[in-house]
């Protein structure tokens, strides 16, 4: 399938009073049309970093994109100016995203239709009856009932699974092609997780966009993602297909952070094992790999060598992973 | 919202009762006599005991402190606001007259402050660190610092004395004058709104940053918005709410103000007329001008109260 967008060596950096954090360092990955990719890793790791850096919605300062492309649709977006009229059209149309907190992502003094219907407007033209009538036809196909009288609420009437509802019905309000879901079901409380993910997936399925799920929960990946990239401390440390991945899992962090994990299909009373120590301090960091302090499979090479790239592994699959260790 | 404001204005009643009965008593309980100051030093020499006694009845201050109040308040409800001690006219006629000059001083002051503080703040916040945000953090910074007394001196003799630009003192009704009522004005307009325009910028500022950085936003950014529409539709409504405070707080420090602003520029407002009953002691008019004053600045805070509600919705379905 098509290559759709494709994130070559991003490196997204923040200025802090503490010193320079490398939030994400090198990072490259690609999704095609109508895939669902997932970026997993533990908080701080860079992976929302990475998506904002994608729509160019880095605060800045203190933040700033100072190296990598990003390719979508034959040109790269970081040439663009990030609020030049160009990306503009690029956010909410082309690439759109659903965030973490439903609870305060939706503007507290605006009702849903002006809220709902501002993309509408901008990026496919309608006027103001025809972009609520559009609008409140995607809250009905989101699930919320009545939708025609709850578009004139606001946002405090609605739960919180109900604000992310909303969300999602507004982030593919104008087709996008790519959905980013930015950690989407974490707020919410399990039951709601789930259908909240199903609604996803048969959205995007039904728009025929791809979409990219953030995400620190393997468990939620498991089930819809097609390939997965494992996050460690602003770097990917392995990707493969969600089969290679949860199947044979390479890199000591991935292996780490699947033996945390229950699974509903083990049959005996197996132990979770926690990672031990803390994920790592992004500020001044060592050149060497971030997870040694962590790794039980870590060796003097690990100590003095650099951290090392993506290698792809051996087989036909696309399995790469970034370490010198063949665990 | 109708049962709500119905319930405020019954708690502003008991709020006009307990400011005016306290400085009722503060009045009375400072040193000195408003008959012997109002026949001053020569003729109290020459007045008996009895005559003095009866410019007390006169003026009713010989009963109890509470039947006075009492007495007071009776004549409020009726219209009437007594006379006054020193120039023995009708008190009702004299802030009839002073009050509409404080306003209208107060007023384009407080539009001012409005008007040039709440961009001002916003372009601050939107160019964080810049040039323009430096310097405009630093202007009102000092303008906050200033003293306006000071300050309305120091443009006396500098536009007035020196450069001869503007009048320095009086004032002139817009409807008499117009030309001459707004040269009149331009000084002590600008003493007055000085610190409500600082701090309306530095409040601006602060609070649109802080809304700058919620999620919502954000989400707002998300959509391909300008940053016009950003800044207009998104984070203005709600960075707001502590603006409109600011400015119910900015109606009480105007009449303040006003006291010194009116006097450094010999305006006849009702600052003035209150400084002036003050020090005669003229118990009527200090009265007048503290129930007038009290009665503006809670209205002025219901007026707030309804913004939230139009702002907020979360307020306005409690």
């Amino acid at each position: 399938m098509a290559v759709l967008l494709e994130v070559k060596n991003l490196k997204t950096q923040f200025y802090t009073d503490r010193g320079l954090v490398k939030a994400v360092d090198g990072v490259s990955y690609h999704i095609d049309e109508k895939e669902t990719i997932a970026i997993v890793g533990e908080s701080g790791c860079g992976k929302s970093v990475s998506q904002l850096s994608i729509m160019q919605l880095i605060q800045s300062p203190p933040g700033k994109i100072v190296d990598g492309t990003i390719l979508f649709e034959g040109r790269d977006l970081l040439e663009y100016e990030a609020n030049g009229d160009e990306m503009r059209s690029i956010r909410g149309g082309k690439i759109a995203i659903v965030f973490q907190e439903p609870m305060t992502s939706l503007n507290p003094v605006l009702t849903l239709e002006r809220q709902m219907t501002e993309s509408l407007k901008i990026h496919l033209g309608m006027e103001k009856e025809e972009a609520r009538t559009r609008a409140s036809e995607l809250l009905s196909a989101v699930g919320i009932p009545d939708a025609e009288k709850r578009i004139d609420d606001y946002p405090h009437q609605y739960s919180g699974g109900m604000r992310q509802r909303v969300m999602i019905a507004m982030a593919l309000s104008c087709n996008p092609k790519i959905l980013i879901a930015d950690e989407p079901t974490t707020a919410l409380d399990v039951t709601t997780q789930a259908q909240l993910l199903e609604l996803m997936t048969d959205m995007v399925a039904r728009f025929k966009a791809s979409l990219v799920i953030v995400t620190h929960n393997l468990g939620v990946v498991a089930r819809y993602a097609q390939r997965l990239y494992v996050m460690y401390a602003g770097r990917i440390v392995e990707s493969g297909t969600s089969k290679e991945i949860f199947g044979t899992p390479r890199h000591p962090y991935t292996i780490a952070l699947l033996a945390c994990v229950p699974r509903l299909d083990e049959e005996d009373d197996r132990k979770l094992v926690p990672i031990t120590g803390m994920p790592p301090n992004l500020i001044n960091m060592a050149p060497v790999c971030a997870f040694l302090p962590r790794c039980p499979y870590s060796t003097e090479k690990c100590r003095q060598e650099p951290w090392p790239d993506l290698r792809k592994l051996d087989g036909d699959g696309q399995h790469y992973v970034s370490c010198y260790v063949d665990t | 919202m109708g049962a709500y404001i119905i319930r405020r204005l019954i708690q502003a009643f008991f709020v006009l009762l307990i400011v005016t009965f306290l400085i009722f008593i503060a009045m009375r309980a400072l040193p000195g006599d408003p008959i012997l100051i109002f026949l001053g030093e020569a003729e109290t020499e020459s007045t008996t005991e009895e005559q003095l006694q009866e410019l007390r009845k006169e003026f009713g201050l010989d009963k109890p402190i509470m039947v006075q109040y009492a007495n007071w308040v009776i004549g409020v409800t009726r219209g009437d606001f007594g006379e006054s001690i020193s120039y023995g006219d009708d008190v009702l006629t004299m802030i009839a007259e002073s009050l509409p000059i404080t306003l209208h001083i107060g007023s384009l002051a407080f539009i001012l402050s409005a008007v040039l503080g709440i961009p001002a703040g916003i372009i601050c916040a939107i160019r964080r660190g810049g040039n323009i945000d430096a310097s405009v953090t630093l202007t009102a910074n000092l303008g906050i610092c200033v003293p306006v007394f000071w300050l309305g001196i120091l443009f006396i003799y500098f536009f007035g004395l020196k450069l001869q630009w503007l009048p320095i003192q009086g004032y002139t009704s817009p409807f008499d004058d117009f030309w001459l009522s707004f040269r009149k004005s331009i000084m002590p307009v600008f003493c007055l709104s000085v610190f409500t325009l600082a701090s309306t910028t530095r409040q601006t500022r602060s609070s649109m940053l802080e809304v700058i950085r919620q999620d919502y936003i954000r989400t707002a950014w998300s959509k391909g918005l300008k940053e016009r529409e950003v800044i207009a539709r998104h984070v203005l409504k709600n960075g707001l709410i502590p603006i409109v405070t600011l400015k119910g707080f900015h109606v009480r420090l105007l009449f303040g103000g006003s006291v010194l602003v009116e006097t450094v520029f010999n305006i006849p407002g009702m600052g003035r007329l209150a400084v002036d009953a003050i020090f005669n002691q003229d118990y009527p008019i200090v009265q007048g001008v503290a129930l007038m004053t009290a009665l503006i600045v809670v209205l002025a805070n219901l007026l707030v109260d309804i913004s939230y509600g139009w702002l907020d919705p979360r307020i306005r379905y409690q």
